[in-house]
């Protein structure tokens, strides 16, 4: 256990001694929300109809941007290696490089998401739905992400392959986080969404990080 | 010890697949024309005219065979991944990836005859129906898969990494067609009900059954010459494989 909070304490270090490249991602969430009203225009109950979908787009885009990273740096000098070889399980190393990595590109975006949902005139009840549901989703594209960061390792064209592979799968955490609140809006309830973002949840952290396991394993032979 | 008619795991090399491949190929060949013009015939000239949708519904022949064997190939080719990361073949790494392109084709042919048949019947080309957007998400995903491939130099690795992909996908193949399919009845009003078809003649379902029957035959044909020219361009360097007739020409 102390080796993974080593391993998440260490990720964040690394995180803090490099701001730019977590604050291009950040940036990079805003701007193609602000985008979006430029592109369609300022009616506030079109925009209000569109926030959710176009607030998960736009994060689902940026969890991607950050992803690359996530085990690229580790896997040139040789850090990737050496947690391999490790007495530690490899699977507990890579489920605290995925909560670092949560936490440096995910938390920040369910933080900022209010105040873009400002923006869009969404009411706060429904701003209180996105914030959930965003804290339940980020950390599952953040687990899906890492399969496939690991499988396109060392890849040729791996930034726009790794988009390739993973945005199918990031598919139903879009579907039910922003169906979440617009189900919230629309007077149904977000219960339903809710459960079975956690659901998904729940499944992915149990898995992801054992297929990750294995693609990094692959990626090292 | 071993008094088994056919001894399966013999096949499991290149080596002895690659002669076996090359004498199945014309027989299933010959299937594929058999029930392909039996399929035809039956479904151009025997099954009756739709009394809804007239003439344009012949496309069903064509569309459901290639809806069915875009779903059962990548079920078959995830299969293939799990088997050669399970007992750490090479055949079925090689399999897999001689399967991906014609599922890719399968799905493609489906999401275009879907879109022909669409726009008589429902006035349109494509609507955010259930089947089309999980049939287009399957799509991305052979694509994905392909791509993968195609990306990693080492074969080995290439093979490797596509199983894990292969394997994943195919776990969230029903999750994303369950969350599609509930997106759908949450936004209803552009969607067209395609659950509720009118009962088939049965002509129809025989035509349907054939032609299916056919596109499997067509997969298996394809699949396996794809298989031959992976098997040639991996084991080029070996004796046995440098030493066939048609290498030596």
């Amino acid at each position: 256990m102390s080796a993974f909070l080593s391993i998440v304490r260490r990720d964040l270090l690394l995180a803090m001694r490099r701001k730019s490249e977590v604050l291009t991602a950040l940036f990079f969430f805003i701007i193609v929300v602000s985008l979006f009203p430029l592109g369609i225009g300022p009616e506030s109950a079109l925009l209000r109809k569109i926030a959710p979908g176009i607030i998960w787009v736009a994060a689902l885009l940026s969890t991607m941007l950050s992803l690359n990273r996530l085990f690229a740096t580790d896997h040139a000098d040789g850090t990737l290696e050496q947690m391999v070889l490790a007495p530690t399980p490899l699977g507990l190393l890579v489920a605290g490089k995925i909560l670092a990595h949560w936490l440096v590109s995910g938390l920040p975006l369910v933080l900022l998401a209010p105040v873009l949902g400002l923006q869009f005139d969404l009411d706060p009840s429904a701003l209180g739905i996105l914030i959930v549901a965003l804290l339940l989703g980020t950390p599952l594209l953040s687990l899906i992400g890492a399969i496939g960061a690991a499988l396109t390792l060392g890849v040729r064209g791996g930034g726009v392959l790794l988009s390739l592979l993973v945005l199918p799968l990031y598919i139903p955490a879009l579907i039910f986080g922003a169906g979440a609140v617009e189900a919230y809006i629309s007077g149904l309830g977000a219960a339903g969404h809710l459960s079975l973002l956690a659901a998904l949840l729940a499944l992915a952290v149990f898995f992801a990080p054992w297929a990750t396991t294995a693609a990094l394993k692959i990626a090292l032979e | 010890m071993n008094n088994r008619l056919i001894n399966w795991f013999k096949f499991a090399s290149p080596q002895s697949f690659y002669p076996l491949a090359g004498k199945l190929i014309p027989l299933f060949w010959a299937l594929t024309a058999i029930f392909g013009i039996a399929g035809l015939w039956i479904s151009f000239f025997v099954a009756p005219t739709d009394a809804v949708q007239g003439e344009g519904y012949r496309i069903i022949f064509i569309h459901v065979p290639a809806s069915w064997m875009s779903m059962f190939i990548y079920l078959v080719m995830a299969a293939w991944a799990g088997l050669g990361l399970a007992l750490n073949t090479r055949l079925s790494g090689m399999m897999a990836q001689a399967l991906a392109p014609t599922g890719a084709l399968m799905a493609f042919l489906s999401l275009w005859t879907g879109a022909l048949w669409g726009k008589p019947m429902w006035g349109t080309w494509w609507v955010w129906d259930a089947r089309l957007t999980s049939e287009l998400i399957l799509f991305f995903l052979y694509i994905g898969f392909i791509a993968l491939q195609a990306a990693i130099d080492d074969p080995r690795r290439a093979d490797k990494a596509g199983a894990i992909l292969a394997l994943v996908g195919v776990v969230n193949v029903p999750i994303i067609y369950f969350s599609v399919k509930w997106w759908n009845t949450l936004h209803q009003g552009a969607s067209v009900s395609l659950a509720k078809s009118p009962s088939m003649a049965q002509t129809m379902l025989w035509g349907m059954l054939i032609m299916a029957l056919c596109f499997w035959m067509y997969s298996i044909a394809v699949a396996l010459m794809r298989a031959r020219a992976i098997i040639l361009e991996r084991e080029i360097h070996t004796e046995w494989a440098r030493a066939l007739p048609e290498v030596k020409e």
